[in-house]
């Protein structure tokens, strides 16, 4: 199985170290894993907005880089979810058929197809509070949503669980979103960054040292927010966890 | 009316500089949702009931005049009148005509979105009838000159203080009363007269049942059954979507609608209305004003199952943060976002933008509307009738363009590795600048994962590189 690595615009400029956990550990899980070097973005921001055209040049780029892909896999709830619901910019020809059908969000991937069994390099001595971003939650389903009443599982707590020493807080509203929403955290800005200090703070008071995710664009945001309130709490990604990290 | 796009994101900003009724409208539509949750656990078929509901509604849309027609035939042998209003206006003056004929100075109403849409209130008022809106938060919205802040509690944006206040201007009650009680007490008082002396009744209608010819009124304060039955004169005013089929469909309805609004089993109120009363008279004005249009619209069409309940906006976590009045529009939160563009297109273009497309207000209805999904389509469509902002659209297409340059984007980066970067800097600051208002900027990084890359799987990297 090749696998083609796409690490979003955002990881790649501003959180590496998430995408570098992605790429390491892939590969500690045997996987035969590519970066094609001419990726850009999927199209998410030109789709989210409304500006469905200007997504094509994007999408298009996306599938010259990843169709010779197995599948591919992305430390990102939104852009898979963009990738696999939305990627309609372009000619559905069958190659784009391929990319969107074989898209995964790391969670995901490791959860549901390399159904990863242990982390035995993996220990985290700090209490976490899970943030699943609404992309991986209610688009994606990696969790079961509070609002359906469903018999609650959550895929990335069955990998967090694996990993040594680590503990959880819940916070109040676990599900609410943060107020990221893309071009939403600029053009409402003052709703934006309320909802992520709500969010953060939540996390906090329920005992969190790190609010842990696998979206980074939601913790680019929260982390904006939490340092501006001075709530002292530290972010990272789950991948980074799954990897190994110690904080 | 003004066609100028209503400015959500200023609105909601002047909501939230208000902390102590930030905190109240948060916490108590979240506690409506956490009701709604514990309903929602105690009834296993929950699911089963929101699909049905929502099979039932499709249905009726798809055969509507069908359905509205075998009500009319239905409802004339129970003798009730039945009248057809395309839009507001036409409403307005069916309504106005009815009173006429009867003489009537005096109208006293319970609470109808319809009638708000149809801005009826000050129509009447000019032609000498006197409105008062029973419903205490309708009442409370109407001395106070404002539109409803939500469909279900249309004052929950406002505090118990905002209330004394407000009646210490009209019922000239103590301002300083703080127990919501002695207020209920003053409104009662208040109103009570007025309903004993009224010339006629207005209601809305929750569900129109096309087999029987009759419909259903749901309320919490029985303000609704004083309007239809104190007066001999009963007009509801009614949107024509609100048919279901049969009456064995309305169980499945009435055990939604009260769980996903308030978290209770069922309203205090559940009334059937079959005819006029003994020497009375009732009339049922169904209202058009872009319902039909709406009906053709691919995307859209499934926006008429809503039924009213509200859920969508106690669960949005932009609306409990932003208030209702912040939309500028009869309807607000989720629900209003996808249907005020149908009514004006310009002026209601910025509110499929109020979302963050969390998805949680689809997750809540009960007839399973796509709300988010809807508002992702809206913004397309507006996109496409430009209803953008140039700014962001030329932004989003500068953006575009760039994103599909793997040199020049990558250029874009690296020139500004350290800094905000991934569009043209004079684009950027103008427009990303409101980033840092609330909130830091991400940390500068040393490298980007791309540059790491290059550097630490230089066999994968060069491969790819030859590939190209």
């Amino acid at each position: 199985m090749k696998i083609g690595l796409f690490i979003p615009c955002y990881i790649d400029a501003f959180y590496p170290q998430a995408g570098i956990a992605t790429l390491e550990l892939l590969e500690k899980l045997g996987q035969d894993v590519e970066y094609p070097l001419d990726q850009t973005c999927c199209g998410q921001p030109m789709g989210n907005s409304g500006c469905n055209s200007d997504a094509a040049a994007a999408e298009a780029l996306f599938v010259r880089n990843f169709a010779r892909f197995d599948k591919i896999v992305m430390p990102s709830g939104s852009c898979t979810h963009h990738v696999r619901d939305n990627f309609d910019a372009i000619p559905q020809t069958d190659e784009v058929r391929h990319v969107r059908e074989n898209t995964y969000e790391l969670v995901e991937f490791l959860h549901d197809i390399l159904k990863v069994e242990e982390f035995p390099w993996a220990e985290f001595n700090h209490t976490v509070g899970l943030h699943n971003s609404c992309g991986t939650l209610r688009s994606l389903r990696t969790a079961s949503m509070s609002e359906l009443g469903e018999k609650p599982f959550s895929k990335p707590m069955d990998l967090l669980t694996k990993v040594k020493g680590i503990r959880f807080a819940t916070p109040k509203r676990p599900d609410e979103c943060c107020g990221f929403g893309g071009t939403f955290s600029v053009t409402e800005e003052a709703v934006s960054a309320r909802m992520g200090v709500d969010k953060v703070r939540d996390h906090y008071q329920a005992g969190a040292e790190y609010i842990v995710s696998a979206d980074s664009s939601c913790v680019m945001h929260q982390q904006g927010c939490a340092e501006r309130a001075g709530i002292p709490i530290r972010f990272i990604h789950i991948a980074q966890i799954l990897n190994g990290a110690r904080s | 009316m003004s066609n100028r796009p209503v400015n959500h994101a200023r609105a909601a900003e002047k909501f939230l500089e208000d902390a102590p009724h930030l905190q109240f409208h948060d916490e108590r539509l979240w506690d409506m949702r956490q009701k709604r949750d514990d309903q929602m656990h105690m009834l296993p078929e929950w699911q089963e009931l929101r699909t049905e509901a929502s099979r039932i509604k499709e249905h009726t849309l798809a055969r509507l005049p069908e359905y509205l027609e075998r009500f009319e035939e239905n409802a004339k042998k129970n003798g009730i009148h039945v009248h057809w209003a395309r839009d507001g206006a036409e409403h307005n003056r069916i309504v106005g005509e009815i009173l006429q004929a009867h003489n009537a100075r005096s109208l006293i109403k319970s609470k109808s979105m319809v009638t708000e849409e149809c801005d009826m209130r000050p129509y009447l008022e000019k032609r000498g009838v006197t409105v008062t809106e029973t419903d205490l938060g309708e009442r409370i919205q109407q001395l106070d000159d404002q539109l409803p802040s939500h469909i279900v509690v249309p004052a929950v944006h406002k505090l118990t203080s905002d209330v004394a206040r407000i009646f210490a201007k009209d019922y000239k009650t103590d301002p300083d009363i703080r127990d919501p009680h002695l207020l209920a007490e003053a409104q009662r008082q208040a109103a009570r007269p007025v309903i004993l002396h009224a010339d006629a009744g207005m209601t809305g209608g929750n569900f129109v049942v096309a087999e029987t010819g009759t419909f259903v009124v749901c309320t919490n304060e029985g303000n609704a059954d004083l309007s239809a039955t104190v007066p001999n004169l009963h007009i509801a005013t009614i949107g024509i979507e609100r048919l279901v089929p049969r009456m064995a469909d309305l169980g499945v309805f009435i055990r939604l609608l009260s769980r996903s609004a308030l978290g209770s089993p069922i309203t205090q109120y559940t009334t059937h209305f079959r005819g006029p009363q003994k020497g009375g008279e009732m009339h049922v004005v169904f209202v058009d004003n872009g319902r039909s249009a709406r009906l053709g619209m691919e995307d859209f069409w499934t926006s008429l199952k809503c039924i009213r309940c509200g859920a969508c906006m106690n669960t949005c976590p932009v609306y409990r943060r932003s208030g209702g009045l912040s939309y500028g529009a009869v309807y607000s939160g989720p629900i209003g976002a996808i249907i005020d563009p149908t009514f004006n297109e310009r002026k209601y273009s910025t509110l499929p933008y109020a979302s963050t497309l969390n998805g949680s207000c689809t997750n809540v209805c009960p007839v399973k509307i796509n709300i988010h999904e809807q508002l992702y389509k809206w913004r397309r469509v507006l996109v496409q009738h430009h209803e953008m902002p140039f700014v962001k659209r030329e932004i989003m297409h500068m953006a575009g363009k760039l994103m599909g340059q793997p040199k020049l984007y990558r250029a874009a980066i690296s020139a500004t590795e350290t800094a905000l970067g991934t569009l043209p800097r004079f684009a950027l600051y103008n427009w990303l600048n409101p980033w840092g208002k609330h909130r830091e900027n991400p940390h500068p990084v040393k490298q980007t994962f791309h540059a790491w890359y290059k550097a630490n799987r230089t066999d994968k990297a060069s491969k790819t590189e030859d590939s190209r």
